[in-house]
């Protein structure tokens, strides 16, 4: 204790922000037990108890949210989460090492971009009226109407998933390369002498090899299933597609910052945030019951 | 035996094929824009312009550059996320090296304590309602103080720690007579040269990139960090995407071609640097995987 006294003394730093901007935060979450109004404070607002919550419950704007992050989260569950596996896979296979690390590099660009580039690239190039591919398609002849690929509900939703997609392959590709360069070279000898072809060494050796790997990123997909990321949705967002866009990280800027319902979103924030922490512990639980490493 | 060796060459092509197709799109983004950006208005105005320059126009750079904004926002943007880099690594650091020697009393409880803030926190309004009550809306530092030391961060360089600097290589420091503050600055730093690239390159990028809080936090505009500022000339004209078309026949640079530089200009930053600090992100997510 006496030898270290000066470890504490770094220790307070960090843990001074940590209590002053994190658990300095927590004691704000009482307004969403209050009718909250800016101009009276936190003393001269009153108590309604879980008035708030059953307001929320019942509000229509929040079922939209609620089901727009949950649908949108499920389908990049199934959309851009294989996406990394099977790319690691064919760069796995590529034989020529100098071919392979320029695209990789090249791969792994997007993921150094902010939502706010990925968002206006997205719209130079998919706009109805001026975007790229629609311009490829009409003055080539590959189509006779323009898409609005970002102005209807079902195109925005798909160009949306297909962006995020493009922005986190290459990057996902990364850990499952590492699973698969740490498994024994022996097996796949040993098979080749046995006579397997490349995908009978693909589907017994590789794919077992990095089935950890894929069922501990799954896991921790699974406890984000409540997340929702505000910078994208609003980098990709406009009038149009509202009906789609509008989720939780929208609905807590709109009701509250925007027009004052300060205790509403913060309710609204307090249940994503309990229900996002359950998520989290129970995938963790899940994670630990199948003999995989946790995330905690 | 001959003709299963030829379906695996076709089968190698095919995949190269497959990843040239994916790095293409990577990249064809940003020659479009690119040669959107350099080519005469005319051109773009006739949707005509692909992967190559159309004639030449500099004409939206110029605009940029007189008009000042971006670049105004550009150098603040750099020192901002340079202030944020440099506080973020040495209070990374400050919580890392602590809690990595297993011999601290305490560690688990304040691990505890940093990591819990991870998993769960206060949202949005409780936040700019704290922010308020600092006196830190519409300045500099709400960009910076609230989010330098991050629990991610922190969780990677304090694996990075525990596993790299044995307890008994400090343990021989110490009774060589070293204090700890010598051990710290003589020999953990100089070993961990790798890992404070890392979170200082993770620092860097997440400030560079993040917007939504000057968004939440800022209305000054001469505060507000330079992707904001992105977004906002190019979502706002996506919205009136009829109405900044038929403006644009009057005035010598169409938004469009605006836009692109505007894109451009914000992107060539990041486009210059991440080739060269990629590996350490690489090595960075490595050791996040791995875990303490």
């Amino acid at each position: 204790m006496k030898r270290d006294w000066d470890l504490y003394l770094l220790l307070i730093v960090p843990l001074f922000l940590t209590i002053l901007f994190k658990y300095g935060a927590y004691p704000g979450l009482r307004i969403a037990f209050m009718n909250y109004l800016p101009a009276k404070g936190y003393a001269g607002s009153e108590w309604v108890g879980f008035e708030t919550f059953q307001k929320v419950f019942k509000d229509r704007d929040f079922h939209v949210a609620l089901r727009n992050s949950l649908l949108f989260n499920f389908a990049e569950v199934i959309v851009s989460f294989p996406m990394p596996i099977i790319l690691a896979l064919i760069l796995n296979e590529l034989k020529v090492p100098r071919f392979k690390k320029v695209s990789q590099t090249i791969l792994y660009l997007p993921h150094f971009l902010s939502w706010a580039i990925i968002g206006s690239i997205t719209y130079t190039l998919f706009r109805t009226e001026t975007g790229l591919v629609n311009n490829m398609l009409v003055n080539f002849g590959l189509a006779e109407n323009r898409i609005p690929f970002l102005t209807e509900n079902l195109n925005w939703a798909i160009t949306y998933l297909l962006v995020g997609v493009w922005a986190g392959m290459g990057w996902g590709s990364i850990v499952y390369l590492a699973a698969i360069s740490s498994i024994n070279v022996e097996l796949y000898e040993a098979a080749m002498i046995d006579g397997a072809g490349r995908w009978k060494r693909m589907w017994y050796i590789t794919l077992p090899g990095i089935k950890p790997t894929i069922i501990t990123l799954l896991i921790m997909t699974l406890g984000r299933l409540m997340g929702s990321n505000y910078e994208r949705l609003h980098a990709m967002g406009n009038v149009n597609v509202k009906g789609v866009q509008y989720q939780l990280a929208i609905y807590i800027y709109e009701k509250g910052l925007a027009s004052g319902g300060f205790s509403r979103a913060a309710a609204v924030g307090l249940f994503q945030s309990i229900v996002g922490l359950l998520l989290v512990l129970a995938s963790d639980k899940f994670a630990k019951a199948l003999g995989e490493e946790g995330m905690i | 035996m001959w003709y299963n060796r030829r379906k695996s060459i076709i089968a190698d092509y095919i995949m190269v094929l497959i990843i040239i197709l994916l790095c293409s799109i990577c990249l064809l983004p940003f020659i479009h824009l690119a040669s959107k950006s350099i080519s005469d208005n005319s051109f773009v105005l006739a949707k005509k312009v692909y992967f190559l320059p159309k004639g030449f126009n500099l004409e939206a750079y110029i605009v940029i550059f007189k008009d000042g904004q971006l670049t105004h926002s550009m150098l603040y943007s750099v020192l901002v996320t340079a202030v944020f880099t440099v506080l973020g690594s040495i209070t990374t650091v400050m919580a890392a090296w602590p809690l990595s020697r297993r011999r601290l009393k305490g560690r688990i409880v304040f691990t505890f304590i940093i990591m819990f803030t991870m998993y769960f926190g206060a949202g949005l309004i409780p936040t700019y309602l704290l922010y308020n009550k600092l006196k830190m809306l519409n300045t500099m530092w709400v960009l910076i103080l609230p989010l330098i030391f991050a629990p991610y961060n922190f969780l990677i360089m304090k694996t990075y720690f525990q596993s790299m600097i044995p307890d008994s290589l400090e343990e021989s420091a110490y009774i060589d007579g070293a204090s700890n503050t010598t051990i710290l600055i003589r020999i953990v730093l100089p070993l961990s040269k790798p890992i404070l690239a890392t979170i200082a390159l993770f620092l860097a990028v997440g400030r560079w990139n993040a917007y939504e809080d000057s968004k939440f936090f800022i209305t000054k505009k001469s505060l507000h960090m330079i992707q904001y500022l992105l977004s906002m000339m190019v979502l706002s004209a996506s919205e009136a995407e009829k109405i900044s078309i038929s403006e644009a026949s009057l005035v010598t640079t169409t938004p469009e071609v605006i836009h692109a530089a505007a894109i451009m200009f914000v992107s060539i930053p990041v486009l210059c640097a991440y080739p060269f600090v990629q590996k350490y992100f690489v090595k960075g997510i490595m050791i996040g995987a791995i875990k303490g």
